[in-house]
């Protein structure tokens, strides 16, 4: 599916629902688009002024057209109850608990991505968005422990593969959009609020992060964004060269 | 003003029983509704050309970023300095142009010449009045507008330039960007509310209380049906957005924090605010405005459309019962749609249950219109005239607009597609060559009622076929760089997001798709040259295109075309009755194909 789209790679598991849900519903707008314009073009020529001097006052006199529209609706309704619906639901209320996922907390600035680990702990420590300053983008309590081993990167994010990615999305100035093309994933950086979101990637690769939402002059050149997904051994070393040295 | 060469002819041929008012009262503080709705349509024109000259100095950053602009770069940074320097548009400018942009062709274009122009011209012609109920409130819905206008415009020249923050202007965005353009923004926007306003309780008064004698709601033309409930949106849609623009100029100058979340730390340190706002609501505002003013757009379209269709097929409109209803359904239906513009804001399954379903609900009477109006051709005696070209294109544009919009409607599409180049090519189908096109048939076909002269056919056929063409050069590549992710608003035509910048990056857009710009800015200079003959044929065919044999050159039924050319002062020689439906031509047993409205019943 998606193919005859040209929709860009997936990579990621609830990529090929979306993908999916994209092309059936543009099968039916492309069937429904071809049929009316057969019909558009054939009544032009048929009922042109030379060819049919005088109208007819009735025109159609079927009912047509209100079937076509019954179907149409009940096509819809069957895609939004048996795929949006469970694909939107899956998306943004059935998530893997933190446990068993890879947990970062994400906050957009212009005109860059932040993210935040756990660290080898895996707790967070304890945060106020009071103490947010030119450096400490996340307002981390410095008096907590637990927040000694977290890890702060700046746009390049490693997870492992084959596990569950939950991200808190965040932003400290203004409105951004997390969106990460290959893996079917989107949620705007909204300043005050903090949405989780999730995906689980299922390759390894780099995989590109893109701000969608307007956030100022430099919002095109906020491209640096990376989803690096590799091998869970990869990670670990990755994570172990972040962490601060015992 | 321009508006003296059209509207010289009323108070030339006719006021014979009064005396005739002076230049002011006749041309600029006019309370005649066909002066005023001129006055609306030249203006809107104008911020028309000026919102597509925006869009086209866009298209050429986008597609050649860091280029200086051609023939207009030097003069460009003469006005505005070094927001344009070496005649390069800096992000800066690019930002202002969007916001400005969306601005202007929605406020100040679109909605003025839909609603403003041929509401206020067409309406009392149609139901058989002399006037607006209200005429002195409609002369200053017009002047509201038209400061508002200059409001907007004046904003491009104060420091720090117009506002930045795209035509949604959320915040904390709009709140932040160094300019008072933004300050500019929301004042002008509170004016075209109030002028919207004005005009929409004109509107809905008139058509209650003004209609001729036997003119039942059943027998109105579906223009005015379309009017009426275009009014009825503007009417209760907009309060919500003009509070919202208090409220963000508060935010803006007086230091509210409606809008302003605590914890906010632009450029660093944290903002001087008092926090506790959320972003969210403005998004709410705006939306619960914004799309019914989608069908503000559209529905004035489609009544001009219908006019069309049924006089140059020469028989009723098909389905006449459904139309009335499919509008009313969309006008109702249209307050419960907002939230799909927030889809990605996080939002958890019941509400976006909820903004789903309606969205696919209000797809269904759109559907309904477009197939009436399909269905109303078959068995018609199909006239091929300019305005009908126009009328017919619409069809299968508008068809490509709302299908667009499908995909868009469902919330997991929409994780996909969301603010990518699909959503610009899905609405400009929608008011581009399906509104503008409404609007361009309705000019051509109204043209004779206001001047007694045809506009020249053949360069209205050149106008339609290289509109049509380049429109679908334009918009159509917006589809495919949609598809592979390519987002909007991206000052470089998202050469960043290249995959020739980062080598291996999945998600990177492939140089196809950025290469596409150049098409589509060509696309939009094609446009802009289509749109020459056009003008010229305007202003040409005042006073030297073809003349019209009579009050009724199209044979048309409603009441505006039994006046006479041009409608003078109060409209029409003796007070109409109506004795029949709107579109009674190609009756049975009849010898010419049309009855005019107020023809009364044969004897028997």
């Amino acid at each position: 599916m998606g193919q005859f789209l040209n929709l860009p790679p997936i990579a990621s598991d609830q990529g090929p629902g979306v993908n999916g849900l994209v092309s059936y519903i543009h099968w039916l707008m492309i069937s429904l688009f071809i049929g009316w314009l057969i019909y558009f073009i054939y009544t032009l020529y048929r009922f042109r002024a030379s060819r049919q001097p005088k109208a007819d006052y009735q025109g159609v006199r079927n009912h047509a057209s209100s079937y076509l529209e019954v179907v149409v609706a009940g096509i819809e309704a069957c895609l939004l109850l048996f795929v949006a619906l469970p694909l939107w639901a899956r998306a943004v209320e059935k998530f893997p608990t933190e446990k068993e996922s890879t947990v970062l907390q994400v906050m957009g600035q212009q005109f860059a991505w932040n993210a935040r680990y756990s660290g080898l702990d895996g707790v967070f420590g304890k945060q106020d968005m009071n103490r947010v300053k030119a450096d400490n983008t996340f307002g981390v309590d410095p008096a907590d422990p637990a927040g000694n081993d977290d890890i702060q990167v700046l746009n390049e994010m490693h997870v492992p593969v084959n596990k569950p990615v939950i991200a808190y999305i965040s932003s400290r100035d203004v409105i951004h959009s997390f969106k990460v093309l290959a893996m079917r994933a989107a949620q705007d950086a909204i300043p005050g609020m903090r949405i989780p979101m999730w995906f689980k990637p299922n390759r390894i690769g780099k995989f590109q992060v893109f701000c969608a939402q307007l956030c100022g002059s430099g919002h095109a050149s906020m491209a640096q964004g990376l989803i690096v997904v590799e091998s869970q051994e990869d990670y670990d070393k990755w994570i172990a060269s972040k962490s601060p040295k015992k | 003003m321009q508006a003296t060469s059209h509207a010289a002819h009323p108070a030339a041929r006719q006021d014979t029983h009064h005396e005739a008012p002076g230049f002011w009262r006749s041309y600029v503080f006019s309370i005649d509704h066909k002066v005023i709705g001129i006055q609306y349509g030249l203006t809107a024109l104008c911020f028309l050309l000026f919102g597509f000259f925006l869009m086209l100095m866009m298209r050429w950053q986008i597609a050649h970023p860091g280029e200086a602009i051609p023939l207009l770069g030097s003069f460009l940074q003469g006005l505005l300095g070094d927001v344009a320097a070496n005649g390069i548009i800096s992000p800066e400018l690019y930002n202002s142009f969007g916001a400005m942009h969306g601005t202007i062709m929605v406020f100040l274009a679109i909605v003025p010449l839909a609603v403003g122009a041929y509401g206020n011209y067409l309406v009392p012609l149609q139901i058989g009045a002399n006037d607006m109920a209200f005429p002195k409130l409609n002369m200053m819905s017009y002047q509201i507008y038209f400061l508002g206008g200059i409001i907007m415009f004046v904003s491009f020249f104060i420091p720090g330039g117009a506002a930045q923050s795209g035509w949604t202007s959320y915040p904390p965005l709009s709140m932040s960007v160094p300019t008072d353009g933004q300050t500019f923004w929301l004042i002008g926007m509170v004016f075209l509310i109030t002028s919207s306003l004005l005009g929409s309780v004109n509107i809905i008064t008139t058509v209650i209380q003004l209609r001729a004698p036997g003119l039942t709601w059943m027998r109105l033309p579906f223009f005015v049906w379309a009017q009426f409930t275009a009014s009825f949106l503007l009417l209760l849609a907009f309060p919500p957005l003009e509070a919202a623009g208090v409220m963000q100029l508060m935010d803006k100058v007086a230091g509210t924090s409606f809008f302003l979340p605590t914890g906010l730390a632009v450029g660093g340190n944290l903002a001087n605010i008092s926090g506790g706002g959320s972003p969210l609501l403005w998004q709410h505002l705006f939306w619960f405005l914004a799309h019914p003013e989608v069908y503000v757009l559209i529905l004035p379209a489609m009544g001009i459309i219908s006019e069309i269709i049924a006089n140059n097929t020469r028989k009723p409109l098909w389905g006449y019962k459904s139309l009335v209803y499919g509008a009313l359904g969309i006008g109702f239906v249209s307050f419960l749609v907002w939230a799909h513009h927030m889809y990605l804001t996080g939002m958890g399954t019941h509400i976006a249950t909820f903004f789903q379903t309606t969205t696919m609900i209000i797809s269904i009477p759109s559907v309904i219109i477009l197939t009436c109006l399909l269905m109303s051709l078959w068995g018609g005696s199909i006239r091929f005239n300019t305005p009908m070209l126009f009328a017919l294109a619409f069809l299968p544009m508008f068809g490509i607009g709302g299908l667009t919009g499908l995909p868009l409607g469902f919330s997991v599409a929409d994780i996909h597609l969301h603010d990518t180049y699909y959503v610009i090519g899905h609405f400009h189908y929608v008011v581009a060559p399906g509104t503008i096109f409404a609007l361009f048939a309705g000019i051509y076909f109204w043209f004779p009622k206001l001047t007694g002269r045809y506009m020249n056919e053949y360069w209205g056929k050149i106008h339609f076929w290289t509109s049509l063409i380049f429109m679908n050069f334009v918009f159509m590549p917006m589809f495919v760089q949609g598809f592979s992710g390519m987002l909007r608003r991206m000052s470089d035509g998202a050469v960043q997001y290249s995959d020739l910048k980062v080598e291996g990056v999945t998600g990177a857009l492939s140089s196809t798709v950025i290469g596409l710009n150049n098409f589509i800015l060509w696309g939009a200079v094609g446009l802009g040259l289509a749109q020459i003959p056009f003008i010229i044929n305007l202003f040409w065919s005042i006073s030297h295109g073809e003349e019209a044999e009579s009050d009724n050159p199209w044979n048309a039924t409603t009441l505006d075309w039994q006046t006479p050319t041009p409608p003078p002062h109060g409209n029409f020689v003796t007070p109409p009755s109506v004795y029949r439906g709107p579109y009674e031509y190609s009756v049975p047993g009849t010898g010419r194909d049309f009855i005019p409205q107020d023809e009364p019943p044969a004897a028997r």
